[in-house]
């Protein structure tokens, strides 16, 4: 159990003299505490499985540090560092039963066999596979192989941190929600860092309570999911995050207003000292913007076409060059192409070449 | 994938014991005979190309050679394209005495081969893909042409591969199925031991000569191989 | 899921049968029919039962001597190129390189002794092999062994053997280099975090995920070696004496040099049972050492 600590961390595959931008992990600074459950989101390529495997020892860091409660493992062996991961396809061995896989790390590590039998048997337990511990590992189902994975991780008393790569891949849409609960049960029993790596959101924000979001080799937010949604600190976050994402439209600020189209709408912080020369966008959530029936005072847009989701409708409407999707509100029908759009400005933010401006009271 | 301590020097003895042999053999072939019976040397040091010209300015030689490819690129389409049940090309007509014969008997051996190995390749590809493609309307010859043999291309290679390799390397049955017309090299070579003794290094040149074919087919397929042998269960 | 039965396969794979047919069956009718007959030439045959197969087998005969004698021989020499072959070409395959220009260009030389005629073969070491002309006989003779195929038994089965190992080790290490290959890199990653040993590494994956391939390796060296012919006739003839006639010289000298047909087919026949036999052992065997069985040794 340890709280992990990355100093200045960053990772190129080919070498530490490529040029920056070519780095596959961006310099980052953080802190993952002890028992925390994290989850790891970003679209393929992002640089969140290198990351991964910085902290699990698999790849070793071109430049920065690793600390394990203060002590820097950097250049550590995977074993030395006492962490567990599981894969995207389940990792058996194939010749060993049920039981012997989840012995086998601690065979190997010289633990005694009365120790380990009470071990296995106590993981079997925890993870329901006692009915198993017997029977050859390679004919059992996909989800029970992962439990088994997962298993040769827990197994070890003094694991650090449980790390996953995108681990229900291969796994059955209904089994898939089980075995997140088993996770999250897991994780509150046992008081362990577990680090989640995934590209769908939805496993991101109902598995973690703090999402780390990373876009093109850089983590650009960790936050709880509600921050995540409430204040995106940058534009990827408000687009990738949410479904439909938010919307990012090119705008002038000034004061308390923000200038799209020509027409000018309402903030509720004042923004007055804004980078020059920066590229200004607005960002605000389908949710937080109402389409109503034209009206002088409303920025106007055109129906696209409306999305019912059962519970809620989107309208997807055009201004000027921008697309945007707006709610619809209940009971409410648009007539004609032509509509306005209502702003909640509590929940319009600005951004600065895609950072979030923190405007003043 | 992960190796083993001192693997290098493994690998170069390996390596080093394995073209030793045939570094002879070539050697021997740009000796004369004299050369070859009177000394012992690592190089030939009156290096002669008359083994060499030999074989190519006598009919009786080089025919061998253009029989023995024919009938091995033969055996290897045959092979192939009847493993992966796909051409119907076969009619028994005529058959002895022709490259043919020799061919087809080589496919005792290469068609069950070729199915096995191809059976890995085929049994890879996700059951998914063909479910999808009846889905889209495809009918099975066009999904055979269009979405399994470009899948499984890898694996033909390797198929191919294997069946050239046993087919190309037997004499048993080239010097038992045909009389003259269709000898292949392998059988011909037998012609260096004569009532004078073995005319040592016209054999070892005919012996090189047989190496290059071999050699030229592994050095082209080379990528495709290391590919194929990565994809498939072989 | 299962997969529907999709009954045109049939007419599809129809052509195989037909050449196997063709190409195996025929003949083999052809070997059953003469194995129960008896010749004095001229094409006209006897019906004579069982009686070839009866003396085959039955050592205090002539034919049954040298048959069985023939097979001891065979299956001596098939169990050591095993033994050899095996162990050397998994270490192979754990010793290729790992990327590079150096994996093409040890694919290619370790593929060269494959692709050389059998014959070729014979005759490189027919030649290496010799005291007077060959590397090989040439520096053991210098360094002290009086080495001499030609006129040792012990010599011979030593060049018969050495050459076998020379030509088909490559198979085994390339059958055993593409099971390696398949290995997701996943596997040693867990492996390392686990804290396995190289040792455990190769017992609990690496084995086990070349079990097919090494299948396949066996059953193609043994049935190779137990037919093995061309290159022990091109070395050494059968001899020094009979002490490297395998089964298939012994087979050719019969239906050839003395064009005894009945003896031969029958000699065949059982030659054939013998390598399915011995096959389907292997098979047997390897293939159930992977199934699922309740492991002897539980975890209590």
């Amino acid at each position: 159990m340890a709280r992990i600590d990355l100093v200045d961390l960053a990772h190129s595959y080919s070498g530490n003299d490529a040029p920056p931008e070519s780095f596959a992990l961006k310099p980052v600074t953080m802190t993952w505490r002890q028992g925390g459950a994290y989850a790891l989101l970003g679209p393929s390529g992002c640089g969140k499985t290198t990351l991964l495997n910085l902290i699990s020892g698999i790849v070793t860091p071109s430049r920065g540090k690793i600390l394990f409660d203060g002590v820097d493992i950097s250049h550590a062996t995977t074993q030395k560092r006492n962490i567990a991961q599981v894969f995207q396809f389940p990792v058996i061995y194939d010749t060993m039963t049920v039981g012997q896989n989840l012995a086998f790390p601690l065979k190997n590590r010289g633990v005694a066999p009365a120790d380990i039998d009470k071990r296995v048997k106590q993981i079997a337990d925890l993870l329901d596979l006692t009915p198993y511990l017997n029977r050859k590992a390679t004919r059992l189902t996909a989800d029970a192989k992962q439990k088994i994975s997962l298993g040769r991780g827990l197994v070890r008393s003094d694991v650090a941190a449980v790390l996953f790569d995108e681990p229900l891949t291969v796994i059955d849409p209904e089994l898939k929600w089980q075995l997140r609960s088993k996770l999250k049960a897991l994780h509150r029993e046992l008081d362990l860092t577990m680090i989640y790596v995934t590209h769908d959101q939805t496993e991101a924000l109902t598995f973690a309570d703090t999402v780390v979001v990373m876009h093109d080799g850089r983590v650009v937010q960790s936050g709880t999911p509600a921050e995540l949604f409430d204040k995106p600190a940058h534009t990827f976050v408000g687009y990738f995050i949410g479904s439909p994402g938010m919307n990012i439209i090119p705008a002038q600020v000034g004061g308390h207003a923000a200038r799209i189209d020509g027409h000018t709408i309402a903030l509720s912080r004042r923004y007055n000292h804004l980078p020059s020369g920066a590229k200004i966008e607005i960002g605000v959530r389908p949710e937080f913007v109402d389409i109503a029936a034209p009206a002088p005072g409303l920025l106007s847009a055109n129906i696209e076409r409306i999305d019912d989701l059962g519970r809620i409708r989107f309208a997807r409407v055009r201004v000027g060059e921008a697309k945007l999707a707006a709610r619809v509100p209940p009971g409410f029908s648009p007539s004609g192409d032509t509509a306005g759009l209502v702003f909640d400005p509590s929940h319009v933010h600005v951004y600065a070449d895609s950072l979030l401006v923190e405007g003043a009271a | 994938m992960s190796t083993i301590p001192g693997r290098r020097i493994i690998m170069v003895t390996f390596l080093f014991f394995l073209l030793l042999p045939i570094y002879w053999l070539v050697n021997m072939s740009f000796k004369t005979n004299n050369e070859i019976v009177t000394s012992m040397h690592l190089w030939p040091y009156q290096p002669t190309l008359a083994n060499y010209r030999t074989i190519f300015t006598d009919e009786s030689w080089y025919s061998g050679y253009i029989n023995s490819l024919k009938y091995v690129i033969i055996n290897t389409v045959i092979s192939i394209s009847v493993a992966l049940p796909f051409f119907n090309l076969y009619s028994a007509i005529n058959l002895f005495d022709t490259p043919w014969a020799v061919a087809l008997a080589h496919c005792i051996f290469n068609v069950p081969l070729a199915v096995w190995i191809l059976e890995g390749f085929v049994s890879s590809v996700p059951r998914e893909i063909d479910e999808t493609a009846f889905l889209d309307g495809y009918s099975f010859p066009r999904f055979f042409v269009k979405i399994l043999i470009p899948l499984i291309a890898s694996g033909i290679g390797v198929a191919a591969f294997f069946c050239f390799m046993f087919s190309w390397v037997e004499l048993l049955l080239a010097r038992t199925l045909t009389s003259v017309a269709a000898k292949p090299i392998s059988a011909t070579m037998t012609r260096t031991v004569s009532a004078a003794g073995v005319d040592w290094g016209l054999l070892a040149a005919a012996g090189v000569l047989t190496i290059i074919p071999g050699a030229l087919v592994i050095w082209f397929v080379r990528n495709y191989i290391a590919r194929g042998f990565a994809l498939g269960r072989v | 899921m299962e997969k529907t039965v999709n009954q045109r396969a049939w007419f599809l794979v129809l052509p195989v049968f037909l050449i196997v047919a063709f190409s195996a069956i025929l003949p083999l009718m052809t070997v059953v029919n003469y194995s129960v007959q008896d010749t004095f030439g001229n094409n006209q045959f006897f019906w004579n039962g069982v009686g070839w197969f009866k003396e085959l087998l039955d050592p205090h005969t002539d034919l049954g001597e040298r048959f069985l004698a023939s097979v001891g021989r065979n299956l001596l020499f098939s169990a050591i190129i095993l033994a050899i072959e095996v162990p050397l070409g998994i270490v192979v395959a754990l010793s290729m390189p790992r990327q590079g220009w150096q994996v093409a260009a040890c694919l290619v030389i370790l593929a060269l002794p494959l692709l050389i005629p059998w014959n070729v073969v014979g005759t490189i070491w027919q030649i290496f092999g010799r005291p007077d002309i060959g590397l090989l006989g040439y520096v053991l003779n210098r360094i002290g062994f009086n080495y001499n195929y030609v006129a040792n038994d012990l010599d011979a089965w030593f060049t018969v053997i050495i050459m076998d190992v020379w030509h088909w080790t490559s198979l085994v290490a390339l059958l055993c280099y593409a099971g390696l290959k398949s290995i997701p890199d996943a596997y040693y990653q867990a492996a390392q975090i686990d804290g396995a040993s190289r040792w455990a590494v190769f017992k609990a994956i690496q084995l086990p995920k070349m079990n097919r391939v090494l299948l396949i390796a066996v059953l193609l060296r043994f049935m190779d070696s137990f037919m093995i012919y061309t290159e022990p006739f091109v070395v050494t003839g059968g001899g020094p004496g009979n002490s490297t006639t395998f089964v298939s010289i012994e087979l050719v000298k019969i239906a050839l040099g003395q064009f005894d047909l009945g003896k031969a087919a029958a000699l065949s026949l059982v030659y054939n049972l013998i390598i399915l036999i011995v096959c389907w052992i292997f098979y047997t065997v390897m293939t159930n050492a992977g199934a699922d069985r309740p492991a002897k040794e539980s975890v209590k």
